[in-house]
């Protein structure tokens, strides 16, 4: 299997990623020699053999239904904190350019 | 003319009532400041994990566990990538191969009396994710307002087979899983708040035909009134495309209130190009059988079990049966009351619960949970209807009475107000005998053969008696002495 260039761009596209024509072109030499690896790979018989979700063997952890984080003062700090670095905010909310459906 | 077949399925979001969010510690409460409630994890700074709340997997196995689907020993967590501002992380965090709940069934009810019809609706999955957080479109100056306090609250994706076949079916499945959901205490129900919304694809075909016709998606139906309007015009709209040589292409839909119309929402080709992949940042959740069984152990009689022991133990119809198993509140509400007024009185007080009662709350606004009359109390007044003590309409009064606070039990009311039932027919009929005397006119009128004056005396009686004699006895004293 090996891609084309305007899957490239679909691609970069979903992922919000701009590509110029040159790059869109390495990109393209850069993941079909991905494919040919995994190409290679599904030689092997992977018959009875279970995806796995993680690399790890592990199971998830679960947490307690605990509310951790404080409320009240600390939270407007919080907030705050976080709304320093935001590039424009307004009456607590973050303000983006307008998106609507 | 063809004749269309309408098939809807319906996905619904069931808000989970936890504490916490489903991967961080932050608080889920209703109506905080914007942002107050979103911490590191919520607005997905660079470095943070998620960590699994326990509860959230309880729900959705008590979930899984009511409705008879298979809890997954193993289920996946995956990535569903797309962007939109109120999605901080660029990908929301949900199950797609592998749903913690597989399957399972719903029963849900049509009609009344003799033309009820049951039906089984099936389901397909049930799944854990997250929700985003809410972007407000108004006053900030042409841009768009985000508040992420909603990102990361818990959601359990409930996704039925499209079994459904009118808009009634689908708004009678939609009020059975709400109230389920609401039972086995795992979502308040708040659709106003969003806690319960639902989303339907509609699709016709022409009857007979085996194969779907293309859907259309009506996204977050937040009232069961809405949702019945949306399909019914939806319904109608696919029907006048197809007959007019039209097509219907595949498309997510909004319902607008205000002009009772569906119409599509402008959407990009790519929109459903998700990319799922399992999420690396969590592990496989494994359930454990004695785990699912513990919880099995604590679970609540269901409502389809309780509406049939209902009907098999207090030999009520399946409409008041029904009607009493609405929610856990209310059946535990009758049972509570029976237990005091006895099971002979099944029926009078079922009537009692759901109509009486019901009205009275209705009327002030209150909730079975708030109710100012015990189930204690309306038992102990179902009782004096039961020996006689007092007729149904004194216990209207006495029932007031008790709303007020005017006694602490229906007995208390009757002897303080002096209500109690005059069953002794030596003093009805002596007050009898004063009404007759009384209204001599109207003796003779009867006499001469209108039956009308007859029930005007019966009146007058039972005006002599303050209402504190039983109305057939009357009549038939008076009969008596008439005949």
């Amino acid at each position: 299997m090996s891609l084309t260039l305007e899957q490239v761009r679909r691609v970069a596209h979903l992922a919000r990623i701009e590509v110029s024509d040159a790059e869109a072109e390495s990109t393209l030499g850069h993941l079909n020699g991905i494919f040919a690896l995994i190409e290679a790979m599904q030689a092997v018989d992977t018959r009875g053999v279970e995806p796995m979700a993680h690399a790890q063997d592990l199971a998830q952890r679960l947490r307690a239904d605990c509310v951790t984080e404080s409320l009240g003062l600390p939270a407007l700090a919080r907030r705050a904190g976080f709304q320093d670095v935001a590039p424009e905010t307004e009456a607590g909310l973050y303000l983006v350019p307008r998106v609507i459906e | 003319m063809k004749q269309w077949e309408i098939v809807i399925g319906i996905e619904t979001h069931a808000q989970l009532s936890t504490q916490s969010k489903i991967f961080s510690g932050s608080s889920t409460a209703f109506g905080a400041e914007p942002n107050v409630q979103a911490n590191a994890v919520d607005i997905a700074l660079p470095g943070v994990l998620p960590v699994l709340n326990k509860s959230v997997v309880e729900c959705a196995i008590r979930f899984g566990l009511a409705v008879n689907g298979e809890v997954a020993e193993k289920s996946v967590f995956a990535r569903k990538n797309y962007f939109y501002p109120d999605l901080p992380k660029g990908y929301q965090i949900s199950q797609y191969e592998h749903p913690v709940v597989v399957g399972g069934k719903m029963t849900i009810q049509m009609g009344q009396g003799d033309s009820l019809t049951e039906k089984t609706i099936n389901l397909t999955r049930a799944h854990l994710e997250e929700d985003a957080g809410k972007s407000l479109h108004e006053d900030f100056h042409g841009k768009t307002g985000i508040d992420l306090n909603r990102a990361g609250t818990p959601l359990l994706e409930i996704v039925s087979e499209p079994d459904m076949r009118s808009s009634a079916e689908a708004v009678a499945y939609a009020k059975a899983l709400h109230a389920l959901v609401r039972w086995i205490g795992i979502c308040d129900g708040n659709m106003q708040e969003g806690s319960f919304r639902c989303d339907a694809n509609v699709s016709v075909r022409p009857f007979g035909q085996k194969e779907f016709g293309t859907r259309r998606e009506i996204k977050n139906l937040n009232s069961f009134r809405f949702m019945q309007q949306a399909i019914d015009f939806e319904v109608q709209w696919q029907i006048a495309t197809i007959e007019d040589g039209g097509r219907i292409e595949q498309a997510t839909v909004l319902f607008d209130p205000d002009s009772g119309e569906t119409r599509a929402m402008r959407s990009k080709e790519d929109a459903h190009d998700y990319r799922y992949f399992p999420d690396p940042d969590l592990l496989p959740l494994i359930i454990d059988r004695q785990w699912v069984e513990r919880i099995r152990a604590g679970m609540p009689e269901l409502p389809a079990a309780k509406r049939e022991r209902f009907v098999r133990d207090y030999a009520l119809s399946a409409y008041d049966a029904t009607a009493l198993t609405a929610s856990l509140e209310i059946a535990d509400y009758y049972e509570a009351a029976l237990a005091v007024a006895g099971n002979a009185s099944a029926k009078p007080c079922a009537n009692w619960v759901s109509v009486e009662l019901a009205a009275r709350l209705n009327k002030d606004g209150k909730d079975i949970s708030a109710a100012p009359v015990a189930a204690a109390q309306l038992g102990g007044l179902v009782a004096r209807i039961a020996d006689s003590t007092i007729s149904n309409n004194i216990a209207r009064k006495v029932f007031e009475g008790l709303w007020n606070g005017e006694g602490s039990t229906a007995d208390e009311i009757i002897e303080k107000q002096g209500l109690k039932q005059i069953t002794d027919s030596g003093a009805i009929e002596a007050l009898i005998d004063g009404v007759l005397a009384a209204n001599a006119s109207m003796v003779a009128e009867f006499r001469a053969g209108k039956e009308k004056a007859f029930n005007a005396l019966v009146g007058q009686a039972m005006k002599a008696t303050k209402g504190k004699a039983n109305p057939q006895q009357v009549n038939d004293l008076l009969r008596k002495k008439l005949g």
